[in-house]
């Protein structure tokens, strides 16, 4: 079945509105971290299953994306970055590949199980990557974090 | 020259991390929080310490005696607002620091906050969000009603066994089991194409999406212990929907 990117888009935008509600964020930056989310997703989607190349280069380089835009949002509204990130990541959380994994052990084929728990594991590093990659680089670049690097508490 | 006596400081300190640890912070912010809050009270030798479960403080005032405060953190949800709040607060605070009572105030404030949310609003959305996963993972749109239904009421399942019993385990591992078993009903009875499919949509709002997310940040940011605890929390957690569907699969 065809779906267009349109219904994508809607359906992430929904899923990660929903979590936002759920997580309590606050009323006014719903639809941005909501947006965050859904243009993460349709990265993802184009990357992997369009130009199909691998898994973890589409997931790496939407959550990149999800970070960005929360640390874009997160110096326009004031508010910690997590505020917008954690909402805007949970369309690419490896749900799938987790359950396909629990499924292959149950039945007891665990080559299976092993092969959907290495992308399982790939995903969520991919994800954890792209977060950190974000946030190295705006410490580096943002010329205020670099003069106030000497106060800040990193132990 | 210090105002405000050191255990005053200490406690809102500590009342401030409390917050924040409660309501889903990532370990490194809850440091650098209390670390600028103690700064601004120009403290001197701060030591901040903080795993999921406990937070402790070591502070120096001007006379050079050490204060020492421990946390023990029992309970743990999911409020971003009240976060953001205790963010705001210690920017202020960096500005100009308050008398500490008054602190405490805007702290109390802070956590009697409601939400902004009902429960039947959260449960809507959760059950909305559920029934969009399916076309997200490759389902198509009769998959969509089934898992709007499974995953809402899977959902409220979990939060009211949570409530009652405090063993998150137990509680998963019953939501999703009976996530597994409206999945296969539906399916069964011609309802919803593809049961892998609803499973794996309804059961998206018990993955511990965020612990994993959190627990990978704390890691990168070398604060491996916070980090190796809050895996540890999210295998648990995916160990307990495994179980409970895993129940419903040897039906098949």
């Amino acid at each position: 079945m065809n779906l267009n990117h349109l219904t994508y888009f809607i359906a992430a935008l929904v899923a990660t509105f929903g979590f936002g509600v759920l997580y309590n964020v606050p009323t006014r930056t719903l639809f941005a971290s909501s947006f965050a989310g859904a243009i993460g997703w349709i990265v993802y989607y184009i990357l992997s299953f369009q130009l199909e190349l691998d898994l973890f280069v589409g997931v790496g380089v939407a959550a990149f994306l999800v970070a960005y835009f929360s640390q874009w949002y997160a110096r326009h509204f004031k508010m910690p970055v997590i505020v917008f990130a954690i909402p805007g990541i949970i369309p690419l959380v490896p749900g799938g590949s987790a359950y396909n994994m629990m499924r292959a052990f149950i039945e007891g084929s665990s080559e299976m199980a092993l092969m959907y728990a290495t992308e399982t594991f790939l995903i969520s590093g991919a994800i954890a990557l792209g977060l950190s990659v974000n946030s190295g680089l705006f410490q580096v670049f943002s010329s205020q974090a670099f003069e106030k690097r000497d106060k800040r508490y990193l132990p | 020259m210090q105002k405000y006596p050191v255990a005053d400081i200490l406690d809102v300190c500590v009342e401030a991390g409390r917050v924040m640890l409660e309501n889903g912070a990532e370990t490194y912010r809850v440091e650098d929080t209390l670390y600028r809050i103690a700064k601004s009270y120009n403290l001197v030798y701060i030591n901040v310490f903080v795993v999921p479960t406990a937070l402790i403080l070591t502070v120096q005032g001007e006379d050079g005696q050490d204060h020492t405060e421990l946390l023990r953190m029992t309970d743990r949800q999911t409020n971003l607002e009240k976060v953001s709040m205790v963010n705001d607060l210690s920017r202020q605070l960096a500005q100009r620091a308050l008398a500490p009572d008054k602190v405490k105030l805007k702290l109390t404030n802070i956590k009697n906050t409601p939400r902004n949310f009902s429960t039947l609003q959260r449960n809507l959305a959760i059950a909305f969000a559920c029934g969009s996963f399916p076309l997200l993972f490759g389902g198509t749109y009769d998959d969509m009603l089934p898992a709007f239904i499974a995953g809402g009421l899977g959902h409220i399942l979990f939060e009211v066994i949570n409530d009652w019993t405090n063993v998150s385990f137990f509680a998963e591992m019953v939501a999703s089991f009976f996530i597994g078993l409206l999945a296969l009903l539906f399916t069964t009875s011609g309802f919803g194409d593809d049961v892998n499919i609803i499973i794996i949509g309804s059961v998206m709002s018990l993955v511990p999406g965020m612990a994993i997310t959190n627990s990978f940040r704390d890691l990168m940011a070398g604060h491996l212990l916070a980090g190796v605890a809050v895996l540890a929390k999210a295998f648990l957690t995916a160990g307990a929907i495994g179980i409970g569907i895993a129940m419903v699969l040897t039906f098949l």
